[in-house]
């Protein structure tokens, strides 16, 4: 990963998004080649847009549920469930409310694929979300957008305006007696909002606490109806998949992974040119790191990496040429997460940046359950002594002892948890660098108690 | 126990919010099957106003939306782009979470303190600025990046930051 000779560089330039690829290739960018962005409904028609949700209304909602589930897309917001299983989980319909949520309120440091999406082809996550809600026979439908993405939820207001003159949205939707409506709805902060069931509390404009499962959303909802929740780029992949079929879509990523189509990467941290492109699922992290983001800038050297957002466990330079597939990312001990990388060079102190993620996550927690309320703001408390050498040998322990305190089926949800796999995995890679942050014994001799105990 | 059964309205919904504020609420009441749900929508609105939502503002709303003033007041105090206290004319947001850290968030947070004279969550004696964190802007390869009202800025240098302060009046 050294990248001091300019010259073995395999690209000296930023790559497109896109590729330079085609709709075959490149399904859910290859219409940034021909635009900067495709706002207007009609460049968007001229560009099969619409064309996936056209066939999909002319078939039976069971025939196009088995086309997504033979498809077997991945969820795409970071726990990779697949979105068939989840919508087949979804409670028949008794002729009532039934909800179709999209989840964007991307907020998981180091995630920025969704805003692009929405800024550039807000058209796309609209049909992908006319084509689930018909499968679904869903009744209305919201965009939860975080309330920092402006721009966004200007052209999607602005788009959903020109599909419902067009009668893709409203009722009788293109005379298939089908009736369906999407409002956007804004946040106005907080992580937890990402956390599906929290999501549906704050959309309900309650406090964003998760709920016990079950039962799950698909049953009991959004104000107690049956609701699905998918992720922007989820919704993204649809169009395509009922345009080409599902096949195709296996085929995208044949050879490459189990995991079917292709993905949006992206790479952020010192590298030469930090971005996005969607590639194949199975891409190896070198490839998107070196080929794609250019490489670490001149004099650095790589030595960690988190392969999908801050509440993925740190991999290293030798974990470079795995495939990123969910299974394969698992084995090597971390998650795939939302795929997008972000690099640590070798001159970042892992204390330090284990700190800043862990002050993120003790401030992010919604202070429902107290492992994580409480647990969460001790661990920044010892991070902070050891960074600045001032902690204790214990500390190290007292950290270990959090990682297991605060882990799955210990907290109410998965934020906690989320926190734990950044720590955990820099305590095994790096462990001498927390040790570093231990006082001397002699100089300890003075010092008060530990510094939980203090807490 | 005492039940308290007193159903008489408590503010006056007019005297608090104008008119348009009223209408634009009701607009986002639409939005849902329960006008609960506008909460945020309606402390958004009524926050353009003056920068904040302050008490009688809560109330006017729960009494809008059809319900208890404590629930609004959880709502607003619960999510961080609420503000229940007077903030600037200018809300810098400085996103400081890990890929802006490795691109040196802090020092430009540092700067921005000292450039201005306040820490974190306080307001320069002028009124015009208001300095707060906020988790992950998702603008991550464009890193630094921070927001000031509603403008996303990239790539921020503690260079720019005095040409940045000087486009907000």
């Amino acid at each position: 990963m050294n990248s001091q000779s300019p010259t073995t560089q395999p690209n000296s330039q930023p790559k497109p998004i896109h590729g330079n690829g085609t709709a075959e290739t490149h399904p859910l960018t290859w219409r940034l080649k021909h635009h900067e962005f495709v706002h207007d409904v009609d460049t968007y028609e001229q560009l099969e847009g619409y064309a996936g949700m056209k066939k999909a209304l002319g078939m039976t909602p069971a025939e196009v549920q088995a086309i997504i589930k033979d498809a077997t897309v991945k969820g795409r917001g970071g726990a990779g469930f697949p979105a068939g299983i989840k919508w087949s989980l979804m409670a028949p319909n008794d002729g009532g409310p039934r909800y179709l949520i999209c989840n964007a309120d991307e907020m998981e440091p180091g995630t920025f694929k969704d805003r692009l999406l929405m800024e550039k082809l807000p058209h796309q996550l609209i049909e992908g979300m006319i084509i689930a809600a018909y499968t679904l026979e869903a009744t209305l439908g919201y965009i939860f957008i975080r309330g920092e993405y402006i721009e966004a939820a200007k052209y999607l207001n602005t788009a959903l305006d020109n599909v419902r003159v067009k009668g893709y949205l409203g009722s009788n939707i293109l005379d298939t007696g089908w009736s369906f409506d999407i409002h956007v709805h804004t946040g106005a902060g907080r992580y937890i909002c990402g956390e599906e069931t929290a999501l549906i509390n704050s959309l309900e404009g309650r406090r964003a606490n998760p709920r016990t499962k079950p039962p799950f959303p698909q049953v009991a909802g959004a104000w107690g109806r049956p609701t699905i929740v998918n992720n922007v780029e989820t919704f993204n992949n649809l169009p395509a998949i009922l345009l080409r079929g599902a096949e195709w879509y296996k085929n995208l990523s044949a050879h490459k992974s189990p995991d079917p189509g292709t993905k949006i990467y992206g790479v952020s941290g010192k590298v030469k040119f930090p971005g996005l492109w969607e590639l194949p699922f199975g891409t190896t992290a070198r490839e998107v790191i070196e080929d794609h983001a250019g490489g670490m800038q001149d004099g650095l050297t790589l030595k960690a990496w988190l392969p999908g957002g801050a509440s993925t466990d740190f991999l290293t330079p030798d974990h470079l040429d795995l495939p990123m597939d969910g299974e394969t990312i698992m084995k090597a001990g971390s998650r795939l997460g939302t795929c997008l990388i972000m690099v640590v060079d070798e001159t970042q102190n892992m204390v330090a940046l284990v700190r800043n993620l862990e002050e993120f996550f003790a401030r992010e927690s919604c202070g429902w359950c107290t492992p994580c309320r409480d647990g969460l703001p001790w661990g920044v408390k010892i991070l902070r002594s050891l960074e600045r050498g001032e902690g204790q040998m214990q500390d190290i322990d007292h950290l270990t002892e959090l990682t297991k305190n605060l882990w799955i089926g210990k907290t109410f949800c998965a934020h906690a948890p989320g926190a734990m796999e950044p720590l955990q995995s820099a305590l095994k890679y790096f462990r001498s660098e927390f040790e570093a942050g231990v006082k001397p014994v002699a100089t300890q001799a003075s010092q008060p108690q530990n510094i939980v105990k203090q807490a | 126990m005492m039940i308290l059964t007193d159903r008489k309205p408590r503010v006056n919904i007019e005297a608090i919010l104008t008119a348009q504020e009223i209408h634009d609420i009701e607009h986002y009441m639409h939005h849902y099957p329960d006008p609960r749900a506008a909460s945020l929508d309606a402390l958004k609105i009524v926050q353009k106003r003056n920068g904040w939502v302050d008490d009688a503002q809560v109330a006017a709303i729960a009494q809008k939306l059809g319900i208890p003033a404590t629930d609004i007041e959880g709502v607003a105090t619960f999510y961080n782009r609420i503000y229940r206290q007077p903030v600037g004319r200018h809300v810098i947001l400085i996103c400081d979470s890990i890929a802006c850290f490795l691109m040196g968030a802090e020092s430009l947070a540092e700067a921005f303190k000292r450039e201005l004279g306040i820490q974190y969550g306080q307001t320069t004696a002028d009124n015009r600025f208001t300095l707060l964190p906020i988790c992950c802007l998702g603008n991550c390869d464009k890193a630094p990046t921070l927001m000031i009202d509603e403008d996303t800025h990239s790539l921020v240098t503690i260079e720019s930051i005095r040409g940045l302060l000087e486009q907000y009046a």
